[in-house]
């Protein structure tokens, strides 16, 4: 077997069996190669977690204290609406697409992505959809103001001119999204080399092609949601408007049948991450394969029918309330699955805890408060009191930063090797993890006394009574924030140099990105389908 | 070099196509926004161009590639799973407009008029308001227009419904004609249903003027006109590409393209299009059929 590749003025002679990179910026801005695309979507999702990162500074510096000392509180909550924009669909889904971009081909076989210059559209329409977002924040009237989760007729009646800009940013995020979904699901489907059946993939793709399977089906939703405000904005419609029969309530049941969903698009792949470093460091086989694979199904399957448990505050009538805490609770099933999983897996088994396996081991432990602390939620009557609250902050972030940036990180650090060719510094690593470990829990635990005393969210100012435990969650929060830029000059260091890594690169490593290519991989990582055993 | 022979991989080198049309996609979104605040509709007419020009160009270069053998089995595979997954998407996108209906119908109209626990809502918001299906006048009657009539299943639409359901049979017909080979009627069938898709837009806009004028029945005539044009509006948006697309592949099947083995163009159009007619026939029940009937939803 060999690989054909064809130059853009399309003439088949030019087509060669190898050929490099092209030089300099065009070779990013025309690149086909899964590669380079996944390298500029972890550049981006990097550029976007520092920029979200700076924004949530700015929020702790003005709760430092209480009373109102640094910022408006328009702009805090432009603030607050910004980070999570931006973390959500700027740094976790972009890294993960890089993840899928650099890891899928290579675990399955494949010289590249199925739709290679589809692959190219999906990244570059983001550097747009984002600078077209961040510019509302110097528009006239600000930037959007109603939280990340946009609710009518906080987006509709009430907003900034500036929301408009904003829609078509998250229409322009969809169609990339859509696309690198579409793209991941061809390449599992269509590209994985002979004898590589569904049940012997790695975690990681299985994890991603469900995943890509839940952007599809709830992507559209959100672009239809959107779609409906600009019209209830512009054109006169009432989706949202109880005044011509609509309901504001009516843009939370679309937005969540996209946002629960959605929340599951940033922890499958992570749950995929976590299930490779653990077996490798641990020096034995994942425990329950089979059950991981049914469990993500199941998890997915039950992530579209549970949305309504972010609105149980918001009326609903008291059978679709009980409806919904019980379907919220059945998910702790698949996921314990999981959770039980990760831990046979590393019973007896012979344990080195590099920095890869450490971000893995805080994942897991980390996650599962985060867990936890949903099972509280998901329990309609006492979410009655945790809605709104600090407490719900201090769940999504042990769940988001503790669990999905924790495996992003996990994935660099343990994929890093492989794909530079280079080490990087393990006492630098160690230093970072435990960094911020002891940081991210001053900075997110205290929240939950915050949010059971009834400190609300999204507001800049608060009573006396929580000034000691916000302050605290405040200094907890600049240093992770400063543990992050570490990272970052650990990321440029290793990939400018670092001791050479060997092909296997860990001792325990499996799958065919360790033991069937060298350390970096060729630019086509398989020209050949490689022999699966 | 074998490159139509199976199981060899297809990369391809760089495009600057996803550029340009990214360019075009961030063009057409600023001036779509500038326009909606007062200014010139021009920037998204530019917009509009640069991606019909990198439309053109992209599409141009992969037929190209495809008529001269580049392709094997395997891509054909990838572009098959592509088309269906995109479909997929946009039956998640109108599925999401489809649910804004059921839910005013089966919820928000009859709580407005204090269905379930919700008296004291419609005893303090709005007390007039009659819960009704089709609902011609909103509850805060005096901020939307009134419709004097809802718009009625068996006039426009169901010829409408004719219409799509025979363009349904002659792209079948056509592909038929491909199949064995008979360009001839091949290009018959598919003139025969761009025609079709073509005239059941103008009769959409004939009904909408009649919605307009007649019926004073608009997008700002509550929540009954809202659903209506945003359903049947995105669906007469995805019967003009469709049209045009099949035209695309008409002018392509004068020119000789196709064969009876190697078709994926023609075929993924042809998706589409089904998938066009089966929006319309959902459509057809919700909006016209059952969405144009009811009566009282709640005393």
């Amino acid at each position: 077997m060999t690989t054909i590749t064809a130059d853009d003025d399309h003439d088949p002679h030019a087509a060669h069996d190898d050929h490099g990179p092209d030089k300099g910026l065009t070779r990013w801005i025309t690149t086909t190669n899964h590669k380079d695309i996944g390298t500029l979507y972890l550049w981006l999702a990097f550029i976007m977690f520092l920029t979200g990162g700076t924004m949530a500074m700015v929020i702790r510096l003005e709760l430092f204290q209480p009373g109102l000392q640094f910022v408006e509180p328009g702009f805090f909550n432009q603030m607050t609406t910004m980070h999570g924009l931006i973390m959500v669909f700027g740094a976790i889904m972009p890294a993960f697409v890089g993840l899928a971009n650099w890891l899928i081909p290579m675990m399955i076989g494949a010289p590249d992505m199925a739709l290679p210059r589809m692959n190219n559209w999906s990244f570059w329409i983001l550097p747009f959809a984002f600078t077209m977002l961040a510019s509302t924040l110097f528009m006239e009237g600000g930037g959007p103001a109603f939280g990340w989760t946009f609710y009518a007729p906080l987006s509709t009646t009430f907003a900034p001119d500036s929301t408009d800009y904003f829609i078509f940013a998250v229409h322009l995020m969809g169609i990339s999204s859509v696309m690198g979904a579409i793209n991941v699901i061809a390449t599992i489907l269509n590209m994985r080399a002979p004898g590589m059946t569904l049940m012997k993939m790695p975690l990681f793709v299985w994890t991603w092609l469900i995943t890509a399977y839940l952007l599809i089906a709830v992507m559209p939703v959100l672009a239809g949601a959107v779609t409906m405000m600009l019209t209830d904005r512009h054109f006169g419609t009432s989706f949202f408007d109880a005044a011509g029969g609509g309901d504001p309530v009516l843009f939370q049941h679309i937005f969540w049948f996209f946002g629960h969903p959605e929340v599951y698009i940033m922890i499958l792949p992570a749950f995929g991450v976590i299930s490779a470093i653990v077996p490798t460091f641990a020096r034995k086989r994942l425990f329950g394969y089979d059950s991981m694979v049914y469990a993500v199904a199941s998890i997915a399957i039950l992530s579209f029918l549970v949305w309504a448990h972010h609105m149980f505050t918001t009326g609903m009538p008291v059978a679709g309330e009980l409806y919904f805490m019980y379907a919220t609770i059945l998910i702790s099933v698949p996921t314990g699955v999981k959770v039980f999983n990760w831990v046979s897996t590393m019973w007896k088994g012979s344990m080195t805890f590099e920095t890869p396996m450490l971000w893995a081991l805080g994942f897991i432990v980390m996650f599962t408060i985060g867990g936890l602390s949903g099972l509280m939620l998901g329990v309609a009557p006492v979410d009655t009191q945790y809605h709104d609250t600090y407490f719900v902050v201090a769940h999504f972030h042990y769940v988001l930063v503790t669990g999905a940036l924790y495996s992003i990180i996990a994935a660099f650090y343990y994929w890093v090797p492989k794909w530079t060719g280079h080490m990087y510094n393990e006492t630098h690593g160690k230093i970072h993890f435990w960094w911020s470990t002891i940081a991210v829990n001053v900075l997110f635990f205290p929240q939950h006394f915050l949010g059971l005393a009834g400190m609300p969210r999204r507001i800049p100012d608060y009573a006396l009574q929580f000034a000691e435990f916000n302050m605290i969650s405040s200094i907890g929060g600049f240093a992770f924030g400063l543990a992050q830029v570490f990272f970052l000059y650990i990321v440029i260091k290793t990939i400018k140099g670092g001791e050479k890594a060997s092909d296997l690169v860990w001792e325990g490593a499996t799958g065919l990105e360790f033991e069937e290519l060298s350390s970096p991989p060729p630019y086509h990582s398989f020209t050949v389908a490689p022999d699966i055993k | 070099m074998s490159a139509a022979s199976e199981g060899d991989y297809y990369v391809p080198h760089g495009t600057h196509w996803p550029i340009i049309g990214s360019i075009g996609l961030a063009t057409i979104a600023v001036g779509f926004a500038r326009f909606l605040h007062g200014s010139e509709i021009t920037v998204m007419l530019v917009g509009i161009a640069i991606l019909i020009f990198m439309l053109y160009g992209w599409f141009g270069q992969v037929i190209d590639e495809s008529i001269s053998g580049l392709y094997n089995k395997q891509v054909d595979m990838s572009f098959r799973l592509g088309m269906g997954w995109f479909i997929f998407s946009e039956v998640m996108f109108f599925g999401a407009f489809f649910g804004a209906l059921f839910y005013a119908r089966a919820y928000s109209i009859p709580w407005l008029g204090g269905a379930s626990n919700n008296d004291a809502t419609a005893w303090l918001l709005w007390p007039d308001f009659k819960a009704v299906w089709p609902l011609l006048e909103a509850p805060m009657a005096d901020k939307f227009a009134s419709a004097k009539e809802a718009m009625g299943a068996w006039g426009l639409p169901a010829i409408n419904t004719a219409l799509l359901l025979t363009s349904g049979l002659t792209v079948t017909l056509a592909h038929h004609a491909l199949r064995r080979e008979d360009r001839v009627w091949l290009v018959y069938w598919l003139f025969a249903t761009v025609a079709l898709g073509f005239l059941f837009v103008g009769l959409q806009a004939l009904e909408y003027s009649h919605a307009y004028g007649e019926l004073n029945l608009r997008m700002d005539s509550g929540i009954y006109g809202s659903t209506f044009y945003m359903l049947t509006g995105f669906h007469g948006f995805h019967v003009t590409m469709g049209a045009t697309m099949l035209l695309v592949i008409m002018i392509r099947a004068m020119k000789g393209h196709f064969t009876p083995d190697n078709h994926f163009g023609f075929e993924a159009v042809a998706w589409y299009w089904h998938f066009v007619d089966v929006v319309w026939l959902f459509l057809f029940f919700s909006i016209y059929v059952w969405g144009g009937s009811g009566g009282v939803i709640h005393e």
